[in-house]
């Protein structure tokens, strides 16, 4: 990848922020600060439009110029109508959503296709720390623990194709990905730490 | 920072109005503040709220004070006049040199009662009314908190055309029952003054001083919060004149602090402001209802609909404590825009003060108006 443009973001957003197509509509749920709209706005020209539910996260992207509105994903995404965005991203976030199913029904609903992020919770270190000590893990991608942590449908790299395929959902493209590096996808249940998907609607 | 005179503009023509009638020679009185770029795009339209005035960031001529929103308006500020031509006038309806009911008529007599009843909408025209006559064609920003903040999203979706950006803060799309119950009070509270006299004070030694007061009294409870009342004089009884503690007079002299403190912004308000332009801007208030202006064949009131041909973008803003216009009201504006396809932001911001906090010092507030205007 020596080739590629670096955008200095979290893997996951870099390749997000290399694939999206220039001068799109993108709709990033769950945005945090606005690093990845910045980049979208500022190198490709996107209409980037974000949802966020941290005040503090919201107010930084306002004052940084972008268009991005406070409010619970698993709620207020009924509100866009059919069609509104090429791109649809929800970056380390499905896990939060209260129906996962129902969260990726609503993203091909507002956009064309999205881009999808996850930790994968059957990486190998976090299988051999459930064996090992028989604990829910604490890794660096899911940092908290159980009972305070916000991701409350932990998923792995199979659940999701599978999800998948019982939507009608097709998987255009999926990287994955191991201490910030890309990895082959052989093997990528086990050896990804996290993954991220491009997917269309069946229609 | 380089004020101008306090400046008139008289329109041209008369203002139509929704009532269907019109306003001839219409005042518009107004303050500006830096300079107006050649090309004229550096133009922010500040727009007051229901007792506010065109003293934004200048001296107030009958209190002293300084302006309503001197801590935002200014060089280096978040509204920076340093970058920025911002211009604040007083509405159609009020009483600082704009026309109003204590305007004098055709007769020369004040109109009193005889002045027609005024929207949101009207206001909007009076201010782009200004605008024409300086020469505006298209704003960098309207922005407004409460009322005024109604009236720019009223500006942006009328005159789709004039604003770049719409910075719309505590406000709401439409008055609720709850909102219209709390300005009858108001106006009861005037007209039971027997001083109001239909109206008809303005050439009487007698003013209806204590109906205002008592509509400014009934009004400002609804601009604070439970909470902030409660930090701010709980329980706590008044010292007495002599400086001695206080206690229960077992009458009803204003033995609570939070007693006198309504009493002294009741007293307050009838020195620098008009009975009959608080009947009269209360209702416009009431009236308005952005969704029904742009109602179908079917009626139905679509707020989207109000924005379909705005290419402005938007940032509305709310504050947790604010029960006059909660957040629910600043999202049914924000869902509507997003079913418009209209750029908008949106952001609760969490500040003791309840409605007022929009005039108070709250610094997340400074950064979101201050990148929105900026970005």
């Amino acid at each position: 990848m020596a080739e590629a443009v670096s955008y200095d973001l979290r893997p996951d957003l870099e390749v997000i922020a290399r694939e999206v197509p220039a001068g799109v509509r993108v709709l990033d749920v769950g945005c945090g600060d606005g690093a990845l709209m910045a980049v979208l706005r500022d190198t490709k020209g996107v209409d980037a439009r974000g949802i966020e539910i941290d005040g503090p996260s919201v107010e930084r992207c306002v004052a940084r110029g972008l268009s991005v509105v406070q409010g619970d994903a698993d709620r207020d995404l009924t509100f866009y109508p059919d069609g509104a965005f090429d791109y649809a991203v929800l970056s380390q976030t499905l896990q939060t959503a209260a129906r996962p199913d129902r969260m990726l029904a609503e993203l091909l609903r507002v956009g064309r296709r999205s881009f999808i992020s996850f930790p994968n919770f059957a990486y190998w270190r976090m299988r051999r720390a459930l064996l090992l000590r028989g604990r829910m893990p604490v890794t660096r991608h899911l940092p908290v623990t159980w009972y305070e942590t916000q991701n409350i449908h932990h998923v792995t790299v199979r659940d999701f194709e599978e999800l998948a395929a019982g939507l009608g959902i097709t998987i255009e493209r999926r990287w994955f990905f191991t201490r910030e590096r890309e990895i082959s996808p052989a093997g990528a249940n086990w050896r990804a730490e996290y993954a991220v998907f491009e997917i269309s609607g069946s229609g | 920072m380089s004020v101008r005179k306090p400046t008139t503009l008289t329109l041209p023509v008369p203002l139509p109005l929704d009532s269907g009638q019109a306003l001839d020679a219409a005042q518009i009185a107004y303050e500006s503040y830096g300079e107006l770029a050649a090309d004229k795009s550096n133009a922010i339209l500040v727009c007051h709220a229901l007792t506010g005035d065109q003293y934004l960031a200048s001296t107030h001529p009958v209190t002293g004070k300084p302006g309503w929103w001197d801590r935002m308006v200014g060089p280096g500020k978040p509204i920076d006049t340093a970058r920025y031509f911002v211009i604040c006038a007083n509405v159609i309806g009020s009483c600082l040199g704009s026309t109003g009911p204590a305007s004098p008529a055709a007769d020369g007599k004040p109109y009193a009662m005889r002045f027609p009843v005024i929207t949101i909408r009207d206001m909007v025209r009076g201010l782009v009314g200004l605008l024409d006559g300086l020469g505006i064609e298209r704003l960098h920003a309207v922005v407004g908190g409460s009322m005024g903040g109604m009236q720019a999203l009223s500006l942006a979706a009328n005159f789709p055309g004039r604003t770049e950006r719409v910075l719309a803060i505590a406000t709401t799309a439409r008055h609720s029952a709850q909102n219209i119950a709390f300005h009858e009070v108001g106006r009861q509270a005037i007209m039971a003054d027997p001083a109001w006299a239909g109206g008809d004070y303005y050439a009487s030694s007698k003013q209806p001083d204590a109906g205002l007061a008592v509509a400014r009294m009934a009004a400002h409870i609804t601009y604070l919060s439970e909470e902030g009342l409660t930090e701010k004089f709980g329980r706590r009884l008044q010292d007495r004149p002599d400086g001695s503690a206080g206690e229960k007079s077992f009458g009803f002299d204003a033995d609570f602090q939070v007693e006198s403190y309504l009493r002294y912004q009741g007293s307050g308000f009838t020195r620098r402001f008009d009975a009959n332009s608080y009947l009269y801007i209360t209702r416009a208030m009431d009236y308005f209802d952005l969704a029904e202006e742009f109602a179908g064949e079917q009626g139905g009131g679509q707020l989207a609909a109000a924005f379909a041909g705005s290419s402005a973008r938007f940032c509305l803003v709310s504050f947790d404590t604010d029960w006059l216009y909660p957040t629910a009201e600043s999202r049914h504006i924000v869902h509507a825009l997003n079913a418009a396809g209209a750029p908008v932001s949106f952001v609760e911001l969490s500040a003791p003060y309840g409605h007022d906090s929009f005039l108070l010092d709250v610094p997340p507030l400074d950064r979101v108006v201050r990148g929105f205007l900026g970005g």
